[in-house]
C-alpha cells in the first residue's frame, strides 16, 4: 500500500514529531510512504477568518500538488474537515469545472490517520506499547465533521499496558478555535479552564487527541498552570513501542 | 406594590441593543468575571441539556424527524410570499386583521394606535421576544401605555429591571435567591421564602389580577398556519393560555418567517420544539386559534406581520436557512461559548449561536460585525438543531463578509491579525518562502523562549494567546526537514 502524507503547516513547524511518529508507524505497518516537499498549508485558517480568496489558493495548492496520490493521509481531524467540509463551496464558488472534477476525484482518497488505519488498513491493534494512564479528548471536528465514533477508542484499547481514563464532557470544544483563541481571547481561556478541569479530573498523565491544535491549547494551558499533566498525539502513542518507546516520555 | 421604574444602573444593566453593545470580546468580560452568572448559566443548562439528551434519545426517528421538520421549514421560506398571502386571506376570512410592518419602527407605531383605538392604558402580554426585537415595552411605556409581562421569567426580568439573556427561559442567569430578593423587594413581600412553590404563587398572586382586569393583550407566535389562517403559541406555564382567552383585544406580533404551509406542520414542528426546547415530550400548553370566534375569547384580533430586515436575508442562498430557526435555543444550550459568557454579551435579544448569525444579518451587516467571530466553530449548535441549520456554515459566510466589508479599510493593513493573514498566504503560495519563514521563525521566537523551552510571554496578538497559555518553542528541525535528511542519509 503506498500512501502521500499531507503534515500541514502547524504540524510541519510545531510538532513535527506527530509526523515522525506516522511515518514511523505507517511503515511499521508495511506502508510505503512519500511526502511531497512543496507542501504548505490546506488554508483553514484563512477560511474559518472569512479570507475566502485565500483559502482557495491554498485549497487549489493542494489539489495540484496530491491529484495524483493513491490515497492522502493526514493526522490533523480539522484539516481533513476543510476538504471535506469547505473546499466543496470554495470551489464551487471560486474554482471552475477542472477543478471541482480533480476535487472530487480526490476527495475519496483523503483520510484523517485513524480512518486510514480502521477503514483503508483495516487493523486496531497496530502493535504499540505504552504503559501510561491516558484520556482522550473527542476534538470537535473529529466528532462533529468527520464522525470518527469509536475509531479512536478502538486503536487505543489494543495499546499494550495504556490505562484509558474515561474524559466527562469528552466533545465539549477546548476553546481553540483557530484566530478564535485571540480574536477572543478571553472566552477561549474561560472554555479553556472549563475543559482544563474536566482533563485534570481525570487523573491521567497524558491527554491524547487527533489534532494538535486542542492538544497545543490544553498543553499551553497544562504548562502554565503546572498541571502535572502533558499531551500527546495519538500517532505518538500508537508509534510507540517496547522496543522503540515514544520520545514524549522520554 | 412599588412598580415605579427604579434609577437604571448603567454599569451593570445589560444593552440589548446592537446599534449600541460593545463588540462581543468586550461584552463578554463583564460576564466571565461573574461567579454567580457562570455558576448560574453552567447549572441551568445541565438541567435542560440533560433533559432534552434523554427525550431525544427516546425518539428512535429523531433524525427522521429533525429532516421532516428542515424540509417543512425550508419549503415555507421557498414560497413564502405566496404562503404569507394565504395566511393573511385566510385569517382575514376568519375575522382578524393583518397588518404589514417593514420595519421595528412601523411595527411599534401599529401597535400602539391600536392601543390607542382600544383606548388601553394597560397591556398583558405573553413571552414574545419579536416584541423585544422592536423594543417595544419602553415605546410603549413612552406612549403612556403600562406594559405587564406575564411569563414567570418575563416578570423576574421587569421587576429586577434586567435584560433576557435566552430565548427560552429569559431568566436563566438569575438563580432562585436572587428571584427572592426582586420579589420580596418589587411586590413588597419581606417574608418571602425562595422555595420555588411560593415564589410561583407570589408572582401568582400578582399576576391574577392583571389577567381578570386588563382587557388587552399582545402576544408572539410561534407559527403561522397559512392553509387555515391560525396562529399557533406554545408555553409551559399558563399565562399565555390566560392572555390568549380572557381579554377582548389580542394583539399577535410575528416574524414573517413564522409560517407553515399546512396544519399538519404541526405535527412534526410540535414534536421537534418541546424536546428540543424544554426536554419535554409536549408543552404543556399549546393554543391555537382562528381569527375571531364569536362568543369565544378576544373579539378584536390583529395579526403585526414584521420583516424588519427579513427578506434581506431570505434573499441570500447560505443564508437564508437562518430564517427555518424555530427558535427552541438548543443552540445556545449546546455552545460552549454561550456556557462560558450568558446572553447578554450578544448584545442582543437573540444570543447564542442563532443570535451570532441572525442578529448581524437583521443589522443588514452595518452593526454587530463581531458576532459571527463569537464562535469556536464547533459544531455542537449543527448537531442538535432540530431544522438543521447550518450554524458553522452561516458563520464563516458571515465571516467572508465582514473581511470584504473591511479589508480595504486603511486601519486594518496595520491590525495584527489581518497583516498576519495575508502575510501567511503569501508565504503559503510557495514552499520555500515558508520554509524561509520558518527558519526566521525559529531564530525570532529564541528571543523570547525560556530556559524551559517554553514560550511564556508575546507581544502583539501573540500576548493575546500567552496571557493565559504557554507556548513550546519550536524544535530545531522542522518534519521536511527531518523527511529531507532522512531521505538523504537512505541515499
Amino acid at each position: 500500500m503506498r500512501a502521500s502524507l499531507f503534515i500541514t503547516c502547524y504540524n510541519d513547524t510545531l510538532f513535527p514529531e506527530t509526523g515522525r511518529a506516522v511515518v514511523s508507524l505507517l511503515e511499521r505497518l508495511g506502508v510505503s510512504l512519500d511526502f511531497h516537499p512543496k507542501q504548505t498549508c490546506c488554508g483553514q485558517m484563512h477560511a474559518n477568518t472569512g479570507f475566502r480568496g485565500e483559502a482557495f489558493s491554498q485549497a487549489k495548492r493542494f489539489v495540484r500538488l496530491y491529484q495524483d496520490a493513491e490515497t492522502v493521509v493526514i493526522p490533523s481531524s480539522s484539516c481533513v474537515a476543510m476538504f471535506r467540509d469547505q473546499y466543496p463551496g470554495l470551489f464551487e464558488e471560486l474554482g471552475n469545472e477542472a477543478l471541482r472534477r480533480e476535487f472530487a476525484a480526490l476527495l475519496p482518497r483523503v483520510y484523517e490517520l485513524s480512518e486510514f488505519l480502521i477503514d483503508r488498513l483495516g487493523v486496531e491493534d497496530v502493535g504499540a506499547w505504552f504503559p501510561h494512564r491516558v484520556t482522550y479528548h473527542a476534538s470537535c471536528h473529529g466528532v462533529r465533521a468527520l464522525h470518527l465514533g469509536d475509531r479512536p477508542y478502538r486503536l487505543l484499547a489494543k495499546v499494550r499496558s495504556l490505562t484509558l481514563a474515561p474524559l466527562a464532557n469528552v466533545d465539549r470544544c477546548c476553546g481553540f478555535g483557530g484566530t478564535f483563541s485571540v480574536k477572543n481571547a478571553e472566552v477561549s481561556s474561560a472554555m479553556l479552564a472549563v475543559k482544563l478541569q474536566d482533563v485534570v479530573a481525570t487523573g491521567a498523565e497524558y491527554c491524547t487527541a487527533l489534532d494538535n491544535s486542542c492538544l497545543m491549547h490544553l498543553g499551553g494551558a497544562m504548562h502554565r498552570q503546572y498541571a502535572g499533566m502533558k499531551t500527546i498525539h495519538l500517532a505518538e502513542i500508537l508509534a510507540s513501542t517496547e522496543a522503540s518507546p515514544s520520545e514524549a516520555t522520554r | 406594590m412599588s412598580l415605579e421604574a427604579m434609577p437604571h444602573t448603567a454599569a451593570n444593566h445589560p444593552v440589548l441593543d446592537p446599534l449600541l453593545a460593545p463588540p462581543f470580546p468586550q461584552a463578554a468580560l463583564p460576564m466571565l468575571r461573574n461567579p454567580q452568572l457562570r455558576k448560574n448559566v453552567g447549572h441551568a443548562i445541565d438541567v435542560i441539556q440533560a433533559k432534552r439528551a434523554k427525550l431525544v434519545a427516546e425518539k428512535t426517528d429523531w433524525q427522521d424527524l429533525r429532516s421532516a421538520a428542515s424540509a417543512i421549514r425550508a419549503q415555507a421560506l421557498e414560497n413564502l410570499g405566496a404562503y404569507l398571502e394565504q395566511f393573511e386571506a385566510r385569517c382575514t376570512a376568519a375575522g382578524g386583521t393583518v397588518h404589514w410592518a417593514a420595519d421595528a419602527a412601523e411595527a411599534r407605531q401599529i401597535i400602539l394606535d391600536l392601543l390607542r383605538e382600544e383606548n388601553a392604558s394597560e397591556v398583558i402580554k405573553i413571552k414574545t421576544m419579536t416584541s423585544a426585537e422592536i423594543q417595544l415595552n419602553p415605546f410603549l411605556e413612552a406612549g403612556g401605555v403600562k406594559v405587564f409581562e406575564t411569563d414567570l421569567a418575563e416578570i423576574i426580568l421587569q421587576l429586577g429591571e434586567d435584560e433576557p439573556s435566552h430565548i427560552v427561559v429569559p431568566a436563566l442567569h438569575v438563580n432562585r435567591s436572587q428571584v427572592r430578593e426582586i420579589f420580596a423587594r418589587r411586590m413588597g413581600l419581606e417574608n418571602l421564602s425562595d422555595d420555588p412553590q411560593a415564589l410561583t404563587a407570589a408572582a401568582r398572586n400578582y399576576l391574577r389580577r392583571k389577567f381578570l382586569d386588563v382587557p388587552t393583550a399582545i402576544s408572539g407566535a410561534n407559527f403561522l398556519i397559512a392553509e387555515t389562517g391560525s396562529v399557533a403559541v406554545v408555553e409551559s406555564e399558563g399565562n399565555g393560555r390566560m392572555c390568549l382567552t380572557l381579554p377582548k383585544t389580542m394583539i399577535t406580533l410575528a416574524g414573517i418567517e413564522k409560517v407553515l404551509p399546512r396544519f399538519k406542520d404541526l405535527e412534526v414542528m410540535l414534536q421537534v420544539l418541546a424536546r428540543s426546547a424544554t426536554g419535554e415530550r409536549m408543552n404543556p400548553y399549546t393554543s391555537l386559534w382562528t381569527g375571531v370566534t364569536p362568543g369565544d375569547g378576544p373579539q378584536r384580533f390583529h395579526v403585526v406581520l414584521l420583516d424588519n430586515g427579513r427578506s434581506s436575508i431570505l434573499a441570500h442562498k447560505t443564508e437564508r436557512q437562518t430564517l427555518k430557526c424555530i427558535r427552541c435555543a438548543a443552540c445556545m444550550n449546546a455552545c460552549p461559548v454561550y456556557r462560558q459568557t450568558g446572553g447578554h454579551a450578544y448584545g442582543s435579544v437573540y444570543p447564542g449561536p442563532i443570535g451570532a448569525i441572525l442578529t448581524p444579518q437583521l443589522m443588514q451587516m452595518h452593526h454587530a460585525q463581531s458576532l459571527p467571530y463569537a464562535s469556536s466553530l464547533c459544531g455542537a449548535c449543527y448537531e442538535v438543531c432540530p431544522v438543521k441549520i447550518n450554524i458553522p456554515e452561516v458563520l464563516l459566510e458571515l465571516r467572508s463578509q465582514v473581511v470584504n466589508q473591511e479589508r480595504h479599510h486603511i486601519g486594518r493593513f496595520f491590525d495584527p491579525m489581518y497583516l498576519g493573514l495575508r502575510v501567511a498566504n503569501f508565504l503559503f503560495q510557495k514552499a520555500w518562502r515558508f520554509h524561509l519563514a520558518q527558519r526566521l521563525g525559529r531564530i525570532g521566537l529564541r528571543l523570547f523562549t525560556k530556559k524551559d523551552g517554553w514560550i511564556h510571554s508575546l507581544p502583539s496578538i501573540g500576548g493575546k494567546w500567552t496571557q493565559t497559555r504557554d507556548l513550546r518553542a519550536l524544535s530545531s528541525q522542522t518534519f521536511h526537514e527531518w523527511w529531507a535528511a532522512r531521505r538523504r542519509e537512505a541515499e
